[in-house]
């Protein structure tokens, strides 16, 4: 059972995983970046999966996590010359940590709704502080900057084109898979399911949960901020538009779209959301949010589970 | 000899209810008639307050049914229920405890159909009977002892002007003292002709106050008899309960 | 103690340094602020004290208010009626919001509720934008004129706004502590399945409070809307600073939100003597974050709940 399972899963993953890398072939150039954003969005709802399907608390802090992962970019690629993808990431993953580590700890000292809450609220902190904070970050105009070629320095330096950005995408996000799926079936991650579960049983046990969660939300900071750094490569530019709120409720929507505690769930939830929104905008203009709000709320409603919820134990084995 | 009355207040048929995977009432099915003091005893975790829930319809029964007055009461939601008159006082008390004594009692009081004349009525009733309430009229709930919260939940309900009262173990947690209280209360609201559904694990107590008794045994009614047999012959009653 | 005394002589010398006109006008901007938000934090506490749930929409409700108001004070002129009636259709629409996506919610997980009205804000929001435009509106001041405070004009119509938001808040006191229906919320707040063991009709209740709630919102968008432009992003601000004003009042406490709200004003117009009203907004975060390290239930909670 357990063989047949791995064999049926890990099939899939291959498919998947060519069907990705192939994409940028047979598409065209706007579809191609297209499915890129999707990846790149994915990954930002696959980080706060680990707090909201895993954990079981509802973050709205990762725009701020994904925005400092974004400036965090930006500052290597304009005070470093010639860019450097390495020192890109390297920044912006530590920018996103150290927020990550600021929120958690005030936040995790509370639960349910008021941590959720405070997050939100966190991460208007951040968005106020970059928006007026003009010398610094550019304020409400952003910062634009160049792309960072693929380089391990000494050994090489190709400049990205639209398909192999693409395949670095595609590359860093399964690796992240992988990494968040190796951790949710960990020891740790089974005592963060058990935090989400019944959070005072597992206290009681002798866990220290708060430190647990310290460390869940560093995690889903992290990745979060590396989501950041790939969009802040992709699209060359930084703007505090990503850091209000309102991005950190997308995320939370992909997930819930999707399926929390999935991982691979808000990644579809992040493509059904933004193809829906591609489609609706044709018909609707700029209203396309109308339906997609109401769709969003009646699959509260009535699929709270999302759309690979019921596969969730399967993806989970 | 018949035990249940002919046309009973209240019928329970064969409920069923879950606690998510736990079967908590398999099956229970008993009657109580206008006016009667009946008792429902077992062990602990038997199921006697899910009962008494169930007939208040703040739990809901996967199967079976419950009737009052001859009518099915079992989908209603839980304010008709009490409107229609079965009142309800749980285990701990549950008064409101930022109301005051006296706005906990019109919590019951206000309702439609009630004319001003008959709350002051009804008001000065339940403070006859219970004057410590009186003395306390403009206190908040909380502040109030524990013998005193008892007294102030079986006296809301009686606000509403029930023809039955379900009395979850009322005598639990209160001094000695109070005991021969809550059997003069019982006693007070039968001879106003209000029935009632008394759950307790004091056994004396329900003996000596029910004119029947049901014993429930995980989640079944597994003896029914008049108080008087089970006080002369007291087997029965170490058998189930083990005292 | 030197240090004490050398601090305090600090302070009073670095308060003289403020004319005392602009700390008056500050207060009273403060107070006027302060009163609008409590009126738009009490509606939030107490659908949340009553049902657990955290109304996100609740800054759209404020912001269809205005839009409402600007639609009836065009077409009648009269800006008390336009006050009256945009609350009664805010509180309808309210009503509708709860029948339909936070009923089927209630026995679930309270965040699904959040999820649920965060959608509802985008929908009103972009519904908004998509009838009313993105250009601002102008609601008119019923009255203009100005009384001078030292030798400045300082607009009547301010003071009015704080004194019917207090007015309005008192209101709602009175009606919460006397009458049956006040009883009947506060019962269902304490306890709500022992409410409805007593008789009350919890469900209708549950619906007119969060009615009354949106109501609110919806005139505090009126009241507000002629020191502001009505446009469809303006309740995101709101919505941010009523939940600060929550948490730090305790939820659910009615008393320490209206105490949070005019605390939390007070502070951010006197720190917009320095910076500008972007940056004082962080006064309030500060206070949030000062609140959580050492009264997490509250800075002005008094009963704990």
């Amino acid at each position: 059972m357990r063989a047949r399972h791995a064999v049926v899963y890990w099939t899939g993953f291959g498919i998947t995983l060519a069907l990705l890398i192939a994409a940028p072939l047979v598409l065209p150039e706007f579809w191609r970046r297209f499915l890129t954003e999707i990846l790149i969005w994915g990954l930002l709802a696959m980080s706060s999966d680990i707090l909201i399907g895993y954990t079981g608390m509802v973050s709205f802090g990762h725009s701020a996590f994904f925005g400092l992962g974004m400036y965090g970019a930006a500052a290597a690629l304009l005070s470093v010359q010639p860019p450097n993808l390495g020192l890109a990431l390297l920044y912006g993953l530590v920018g996103a940590a150290v927020v990550a580590g600021f929120v958690a700890y005030f936040s995790t000292r509370l639960r349910d709704i008021y941590f959720a809450i405070t997050t939100l609220i966190f991460s208007q902190i951040f968005y106020v502080i970059i928006f007026t904070w003009t010398e610094l970050t550019g304020g409400e105009n952003g910062l634009t900057f160049r792309r960072p070629p693929l380089a391990i320095p000494g050994l090489f330096s190709v400049p990205f084109t639209s398909q192999t950005l693409h395949w670095f995408v595609v590359a860093v996000v399964t690796l992240s898979y992988l990494v968040l799926r190796r951790i949710t079936r960990s020891p740790f991650g089974m005592v963060l399911q058990s935090i989400r579960e019944n959070e005072a049983r597992t206290r009681a046990i002798g866990y220290p949960i708060e430190r647990y969660k310290i460390v869940a939300v560093m995690l889903s900071g992290l990745f979060a901020g590396l989501a950041g750094v790939l969009y802040a490569v992709q699209n060359q530019f930084a703007a505090p538009d990503f850091v209000f709120f309102l991005v950190s409720g997308e995320a939370v929507i992909y997930n819930v779209i999707g399926g929390i505690g999935t991982l691979v769930g808000p990644i579809l939830g992040a493509a059904f959301f933004l193809l829906l929104r591609e489609g609706l905008s044709r018909f609707f203009t700029e209203y396309y949010l109308i339906p997609v709000g109401v769709i969003f709320v009646a699959m509260v409603i009535f699929m709270p589970q999302g759309l690979l919820g019921f596969m969730r134990r399967w993806l989970n084995q | 000899m018949s035990l249940v009355p002919a046309a009973p207040l209240l019928e329970v048929e064969e409920i069923h209810t879950y606690y998510g995977k736990s079967h908590i009432l398999d099956g229970v099915s008993l009657e109580v008639g206008s006016g009667e003091v009946v008792g429902l005893l077992g062990r602990n975790g038997v199921g006697k307050s899910t009962t008494l829930k169930a007939v208040a319809s703040l739990v809901h029964p996967s199967r079976g049914e419950v009737r009052f007055e001859g009518r099915p009461i079992t989908r209603l939601p839980a304010h008709r229920v009490a409107r229609l008159g079965i009142g309800y006082v749980p285990e701990d008390r549950r008064i409101f405890p930022l109301l005051t004594v006296t706005e906990n009692l019109r919590t019951g009081l206000d309702r439609h159909g009630v004319t001003a004349a008959r709350k002051k009525e009804l008001l000065d009733k339940v403070y006859a009977y219970f004057p410590v309430l009186a003395e306390r009229r403009g206190q908040a709930g909380g502040t109030l002892s524990g013998g005193e919260q008892q007294m102030l939940a079986i006296a809301r309900a009686m606000m509403l002007e029930p023809k039955i009262i379900l009395l979850d173990e009322p005598t639990e947690g209160l001094m000695p003292r109070m005991v021969s209280q809550i059997r003069e209360i019982i006693d007070v609201l039968h001879r106003e002709h209000v029935a009632v559904l008394l759950v307790e694990q004091n056994v004396p107590l329900t003996l000596e106050a029910s004119h029947r008794i049901y014993i429930l045994e995980k989640g079944v009614v597994r003896h029914h008899a008049p108080a008087a047999e089970l006080q002369a012959d007291d087997a029965v009653i170490h058998r189930y309960l083990g005292v | 103690m030197r240090s004490f005394t050398g601090t305090w002589a600090c302070s009073v010398e670095f308060l003289q340094t403020i004319p005392f006109d602009q700390l008056l006008i500050q207060t009273i901007n403060g107070i006027v602020t302060g009163m609008i938000l409590a009126l738009v934090a009490s509606g939030l506490t107490l659908i949340f004290g009553i049902m657990d749930v955290v109304n996100f929409a609740h800054g759209e409700l404020f912001m269809l208010g205005a839009y409402f108001g600007v639609i009836v004070l065009a077409a009648t002129g009269d800006f008390w009626l336009a006050l009256v009636a945009s609350s009664l259709i805010v509180a309808l629409l309210g009503a509708a919001i709860y029948l339909t996506t936070l009923r089927p919610l209630l026995g679930r997980d309270p965040l699904t509720t959040l999820l649920s009205t965060f959608g509802v804000s985008l929908v009103l929001q972009n519904y908004a934008l998509w009838q009313f435009g993105p250009v601002a509106r102008k609601i008119q001041e019923p009255f203009t004129g100005q009384f001078t405070l030292f030798y400045l004009d300082y607009p009547w119509y301010r003071l009015v706004i704080a004194l019917l938001s207090a007015a309005i808040i008192g209101a709602l006191w009175l009606f919460l502590k006397f009458g049956t229906f006040g009883i009947w919320i506060r019962a269902t707040t304490q306890d709500r399945v022992m409410a409805q063991a007593m008789g009350i009709p919890v469900p209708w209740v549950l619906t007119v409070v969060f009615a009354i709630g949106a109501g609110m919102a919806g005139a505090s968008g009126v009241l507000f809307g002629p020191l502001v432009g009505v446009n469809h992003a303006m309740g995101l601000d709101w919505i941010l600073k009523t939940l600060i004003v929550v948490v730090v009042g305790g939820m659910g406490n009615l008393a320490g939100s209206i105490a949070a709200a005019i605390f939390i004003s007070l502070l951010e117009a006197y720190a917009s003597l320095w910076v500008s009203p972007a940056q004082a907004i962080i006064v309030s975060f500060v206070v949030l974050i000062l609140t959580l390290l050492f009264r997490p239930t509250g800075l002005f909670a008094s009963t704990p709940r």
